[in-house]
Order: C-alpha cells, then sequence, then structure tokens
C-alpha cells in the first residue's frame, strides 16, 4: 500500500547512505525529495511544510554536518517525524461497564462504512470472544440494510434494523434489543454524508447525542486526495470522533491520508482495512507502517500473521531443509497452503523489505488462480517426483500436464520457479538469527 | 465544488508578478486541489513562460491565460463525444474501484438518456457485493426500466451475455452495465472485466460502445494509477466524474486528462437522479475559479 513512498524514499537514502559527510546543499536536497514524495503520496500541503519545517530544525539542531554517519541522522530523524505524525495507534478495544459497548461508524459516501461495520464487529467478536451485533442506521441509500444484513450474514452476526422509522429510533430500539440479547457490543452503520451538508451533520451530531456511542470512528477511504485533512476537520468538529477506520488499503495508494490526518485532528488511526475479505481488518500500528514507508517493509506485521497459522515444528524442520537445499513439493505445497492462509501473495510481498517491488509485480502475477495451477501441477506429480523434482523430464512433464489439466510450459515454469525459489530462500535464511536486513 | 485557486487576486497583491513567490503560491493552490506536481508545474511554466514573453503584467490576462491553459488540457475534439451507434443496442460498460458511485450513476445516466426518450435496460453484472441487485433494482423501479440478473457469486459475462440477447429481442436503445467495484490491483478481477469485454465483443461484433471509468473526484493521486490500470486492462472511452457537490477540487482530473487524454463525459454532483450533467471544460473551469 505504501509502495511508491516506500520506494521513493527507498532511493532517497540510496543515495544518501553513499555519502560519507553531508554538506548543507545535501540536506536541502534531502528535504527537496521528501517534500516531493510527501506530496505525490497525497500528504496534505500543510503537514509537508510543518514535516519538512520540523525535520530541519532537528538536523541542524543535531550539529548533524559534523556528526560520523550524517546519512543516518537524517533517516533517523525522518522515521521519528513520520512516527510522530502518525500518532500512537491502538492494540486495545475497551469494553463498558454496562453493555452492549456502542461503536458508531460516519464518513463519507462509499468510503466502505457497511463493510467496515461488519468487519469490526467480526474482529471484536473474534479478539474477544464477546457477543457483537450490528444496527443498519443508514435510511437513505437503496440497499444498505439489506446489505449490511447480508453481510452479517455471511459470518452469522446479529442485525437489526427497522423499516419506516428514523436513524435515532432505529440505533436506540436497536441497542435496546441487543441489551436484551446480552450482546457485549453493537456497531451502529450510519449513512454516508458530505461533511459540508449541514443538514445531515445536524441529524448525525443528533444521533451521537441520542445514543451516546462509546466509541465514534470515522471511515476515511486510504485514497482520498489533500481534502482528507478537511473532511477530517469538518466531521470532528461537528461529532468530535474518537479515532479513524483507515478502509481500502488493498489499492496501491500511497497513504498520505493516514499521514498527515491525525496530525492534524489529534485523533488516532485505530483501525486499517485491507481487502475485501471480512477478515482483512487490524489494528493500525504507526511503527510499522513508518518502517514501511521507510523501505524496511512490515516485518513484523508478517511475523505475526505467520505465527499465527504457522506450525513451529514444522517451520524448524523447512529451515533445515532450506539451508541443506533439500527442500521438496511436498515441502512447498504445505508452504503454499500456509501462505495462502495468510492472504494474497502480493501482501504478503508488500510487507517485506525488497527493493523494486514494483517492477517485481509487474512480471509476476499470483493471484489465487495460480495457487490452484500450481496445487494442480503438483497433485499431478508422483511421490517420487515430488520428492526429487530433478527427476522430471520431458515425458514425465507431459504427463503430469496432462494430468493436471496444464501445458508443459506451466509445468516448466514451476519447476523454474521452484528452483528459484529455494535460491531465495536459502539467501533469506542466511539472515535467520539477525532478522531481515535493514536497507541501511 | 469548491475554487481550485482561492484569492489569486490576494495572491497577487502579496507578491508580484516577477516574483517567485507568486508562481510558487499558485503551484501551492494547484496541489491542494490534488493537481499531480509535474502537471502544476507544467501549466505553471506556460502562463510563466507566455506572461514573460509578452511582457505581461495585468492579472486579469494572467489568469485569464491559466484558465485557458486548464480547459485546453480538458478538451476534446468533437469526434471524442458521446454517439450513438446505428446499430443498437448500444452496449455502455461501466467499471470502476470500490465506493466511487458506479449504481447511483447509472441510474442518473438512464434518467438522462430515458429523458431524451431513449429505451434502457440495465445490467446487474454486480454479482458480487452483497445487495448489489437490491440496490440497482430500487432506481430501476424508480426509473420503470427492466433490470437483468442471475443470482449473486453468479458468472458476470453470462449476465451479460443474457441482456445483450434480451435487449436485441426488445429492440432496446442503451444497455448500461453495473460492474462490481475493484480495487485496479486485483489482478483476478481485472481479468473478469476483460472477460466481460470479450463477451460483449462476440455478441455484438464490435468492442462496447462505451467504456466508462468512474472516478470519485475526492480521490487524490492514486486516481492516476486507477486509471493506468483500467486503461491498460479495458482501453476506457471516457470518464465520469463523481460526487464534485464535496469539497475536493477534484484537480486529479487534470492531471489524468493531460497523461491519458481521455475524455471526460460527465460530471455527478448530488444525490438526486438528476445530478448529471454532460462534461463542459469552461463550465468546469469557471466552477474553479469563481
Amino acid at each position: 500500500m505504501f509502495e511508491f513512498l516506500t520506494s521513493k524514499f527507498g532511493e532517497l537514502f540510496y543515495k544518501l547512505r553513499n555519502k560519507g559527510k553531508l554538506s548543507p546543499g545535501d540536506l536541502d536536497a534531502a528535504l527537496r525529495e521528501i517534500k516531493l514524495a510527501l506530496l505525490e503520496a497525497d500528504v496534505n500541503f500543510k503537514v509537508v511544510k510543518e514535516f519538512l519545517e520540523n525535520t530541519r530544525q532537528k538536523a541542524l539542531g543535531q550539529n548533524i554536518l559534523e556528526s560520523l554517519s550524517p546519512s543516518q541522522q537524517v533517516i533517523k530523524i525522518v522515521n521519528e517525524e513520520i512516527i510522530n505524525i502518525l500518532g500512537s495507534g491502538s492494540s486495545e478495544v475497551s469494553f463498558s461497564g454496562r453493555p452492549p459497548t456502542i461503536f458508531m461508524l460516519a464518513g463519507l459516501q462509499g468510503t466502505g462504512k457497511t463493510t467496515a461495520a461488519v468487519k469490526l464487529a467480526n474482529f471484536i467478536r473474534n479478539k474477544y470472544q464477546r457477543k457483537v451485533s450490528v444496527i443498519a442506521a443508514d435510511i437513505y441509500r437503496p440497499a444498505a440494510a439489506v446489505q449490511l444484513a447480508n453481510l452479517a450474514n455471511q459470518c452469522s452476526i446479529d442485525f437489526y434494523t427497522e423499516d419506516n422509522l428514523n436513524p435515532v429510533e432505529i440505533s436506540v430500539r436497536g441497542v435496546e434489543h441487543f441489551r436484551k440479547n446480552s450482546s457485549d457490543a453493537v456497531v451502529i452503520d450510519t449513512a454516508g454524508r458530505l461533511h459540508i451538508d449541514t443538514e445531515m451533520m445536524e441529524e448525525l451530531k443528533n444521533l451521537k447525542k441520542e445514543v451516546m456511542p462509546h466509541q465514534l470512528y470515522l471511515v476515511l477511504d486510504s485514497m482520498t486526495g489533500q481534502e482528507a485533512v478537511n473532511i477530517a476537520i469538518r466531521f470532528n468538529s461537528s461529532i468530535e470522533f474518537d479515532g479513524i477506520i483507515l478502509s481500502k488499503l488493498d489499492s496501491d495508494t500511497r497513504g498520505g491520508a493516514a499521514l498527515s490526518i491525525n496530525h492534524v485532528v489529534k485523533k488516532p488511526i485505530k483501525f486499517i482495512s485491507t481487502g475485501e475479505k471480512v477478515d482483512e481488518f487490524e489494528f493500525f500500528h504507526p511503527e510499522r507502517i513508518a518502517s514501511r514507508i521507510l523501505g524496511m517493509g512490515d516485518v513484523l506485521t508478517l511475523i505475526e500473521k505467520a505465527e499465527k497459522i504457522i506450525d513451529q515444528k514444522k517451520a524448524k524442520e523447512i529451515e533445515q531443509k532450506i539451508m541443506k537445499n533439500q527442500l521438496n513439493f511436498i515441502d512447498f505445497i504445505d508452504q503454499l497452503k500456509s501462505i495462502k492462509k495468510m492472504g494474497s501473495i502480493e501482501k504478503i510481498f508488500s510487507m517485506l523489505p525488497i527493493k523494486n517491488r514494483n517492477k517485481l509485480f509487474t512480471n509476476v502475477n499470483l493471484g489465487d488462480a495460480q495457487f490452484d495451477k500450481i496445487e494442480a501441477i503438483i497433485n499431478s506429480m508422483t511421490e517420487q517426483e515430488k520428492l526429487k523434482p530433478h527427476i522430471i523430464d520431458g515425458s514425465r512433464k507431459k504427463r503430469i500436464a496432462a494430468g493436471s489439466g496444464t501445458t508443459a510450459g506451466d509445468v516448466n515454469r514451476l519447476l523454474k520457479q521452484f528452483e528459484m525459489t529455494k535460491q531465495m530462500l536459502k539467501k533469506f535464511s542466511k539472515y535467520g538469527e539477525k532478522g531481515f536486513p535493514l536497507p541501511f | 465544488m469548491q475554487k481550485l485557486i482561492k484569492n489569486i487576486s490576494l495572491i497577487w497583491n502579496k507578491f508580484k508578478k516577477t516574483d517567485d513567490y507568486f508562481w510558487e503560491e499558485i503551484e501551492e493552490q494547484l496541489i491542494l486541489g490534488d493537481v499531480s506536481i509535474e502537471t502544476a508545474q507544467e501549466i505553471i511554466n506556460n502562463v510563466k513562460k507566455y506572461s514573460l514573453a509578452e511582457n505581461i503584467s495585468d492579472l486579469e490576462v494572467i489568469k485569464d491565460f491559466l484558465k485557458k491553459q486548464i480547459i485546453f488540457i480538458l478538451s476534446d475534439n468533437a469526434s471524442k463525444s458521446i454517439t450513438f451507434s446505428n446499430l443498437p443496442p448500444n452496449v455502455w460498460l461501466i467499471v470502476g474501484v470500490n465506493g466511487v458511485g458506479k449504481t447511483s450513476t447509472i441510474a442518473k445516466l438512464a434518467n438522462y438518456f430515458k429523458k431524451q426518450g431513449k429505451s434502457i435496460i440495465l445490467t446487474a453484472a454486480d454479482t458480487y457485493r452483497a445487495a448489489a441487485y437490491e440496490q440497482i433494482n430500487h432506481f430501476a423501479e424508480v426509473l420503470n426500466i427492466p433490470v437483468v440478473h442471475h443470482q449473486q457469486f453468479s458468472d458476470p459475462g453470462a449476465v451479460v451475455y443474457d441482456s445483450i440477447e434480451k435487449a436485441a429481442v426488445k429492440q432496446i436503445d442503451l444497455i448500461l452495465i453495473d460492474t462490481a467495484g475493484r480495487m485496479h490491483t486485483s489482478y483476478n478481477l481485472m481479468e473478469e472485466l476483460k472477460k466481460i469485454k470479450r463477451v460483449i465483443f462476440k455478441k455484438l461484433n464490435r468492442e462496447p460502445d462505451e467504456i466508462l471509468m468512474i472516478l470519485d473526484s475526492t480521490t487524490g493521486q492514486n486516481a492516476r494509477i486507477q486509471v493506468s490500470s483500467f486503461h491498460e486492462s479495458l482501453n476506457l472511452s471516457g470518464i465520469i466524474l463523481t460526487k464534485t457537490d464535496g469539497t475536493s477540487k477534484g484537480g486529479m482530473i487534470l492531471t489524468i486528462k493531460n497523461e491519458f487524454k481521455i475524455p471526460i463525459k460527465f460530471i455527478t454532483d448530488g444525490e438526486g437522479l438528476d445530478d448529471i450533467e454532460a462534461f463542459n471544460p469552461e463550465k468546469f473551469t469557471r466552477m474553479l475559479f469563481e
């Protein structure tokens, strides 16, 4: 998601790294490049200005020009500033003493509120083992309630709405209804509205007053441009929200909204939504995203995901095999299956500190369909072939292709990919104990 | 939609024209309106060159030239406006990322052309999003226009095929195909759109008459990548800019037009079915300044 920023900073720091000492001119040039990178990433102009000024002050204040490794100093300062702007993040949800704890969502049209409502409910339920239900208080958009009902139904979450009532009545009755059915929390989905629509903002204000949510979140599309800041300011001044849910982070948006918004309204980004699937929803971690922006990848998130899925004992075995270059197709398919559980390959790659990631992606298409193909090919191999891929010759390739409904070319490609993966993994595993190499 | 360039006179009074600060301020205004840095610089360089060459010191003349630059970027020749094939049904494919307003825009288009006396059917080819059919069906009932739909999660290509067949029988003028919102980064979903396009070609023996991408004017620089990906996959015939009733300036449309030369065909600016009009570069630019 932050690929662009990441690669820009990567370039910049690459240049800086190769210099022993920075001249004042270098600092200016570096700041200019940072400015361009941030602006192209939709960071608000005013925030960029402040960011640059802070960075410059700190750089000068620390006598950077005379320090031993000035480039690392600049990098450190930029990193700190980005984390500073991104705010402190969050990793806990607190529950009210008198259930249900009420969460309410608001935002512009099309930011993904309805999807976020179900994702949030699902997230809280799974993480805290609580009963969470949803209420549809959007009476304007055609079929909004049906959409929420369907989504809720798909993941067995209780749903409430009622026709011919206003949003306040629906919400109040909904909360009462779920209090009786002993829900620990409810999530209220509201209609999308423009921040300059006084009538609709008034409605929202009133809704907040009557329902008194424990947490009120603004759902913000991460692809929003310079106006993100003004949208947040307007919503905050009329309903003072508690935090932000940043949606659609599965796009390749440069994510500048995240960088500027809580800096301006002083409200934390609480959650991020990273895909169409219900469970693609997580807490927001500023350090992780900052490190991602700086080209260090989001290894932390990846490790956390992997830990949830990968069997430790098996992982040790695989590691040994990788070191000894004995990886075979049986391990490979096991690994593919665990990877699939972690999300799309693109997402996983985006978390790794790989140079030229964008280039890599234009050359490789790795969607679920590709996975299925690979699985089919491997399943058409004999046990011998899976264990000793090198024995696969021309006629075996033909047989495998026929068995898996693919072509000999596909089989060839897979064998080649497998060889490459083995090499790559071997390289990675060398860093095993020290963790991934940082780019600087 | 608000002014792209605020207080140009104020900026003018603050800095002399020869002063670089004047141009920097203008650049800042453009960037705050989501125009990309490159496009902003290109526009400013042109205006600057012109004003220096002609030794112009009158703000009104400079302003005028700035406007002309923007109008020039946004304009097309007449051949790129909406045309109806004389081999009905006309088939329009409507695409875009999630949440930009595809379904609402389709309802507005249907209303727009219904008023011009065209017969229309809607194709509910968003078989993915929960309640997508219910939403489009609601509009169809209001407008009294038929919708062709299949079950949720069915093959969108099949619905499209079906709708073209039905339209041919009933001698319908225009088919508006609503597709599921998809991230341009999703390889599989972009392939699905290509497939829909192939289905139309097979059935119609020509490409869709329009492939229109819906763009939310609130979007920032990511709009460029969105358009680039959709254009590469589908060869877009036009863009519809939505939600211009917000406070975003929609400046990214300048960058997109400048770079991809894809015509902007309509803009929408409200929740009502009538809140749509053909894109007019002069009017749009005037709105940016006044």
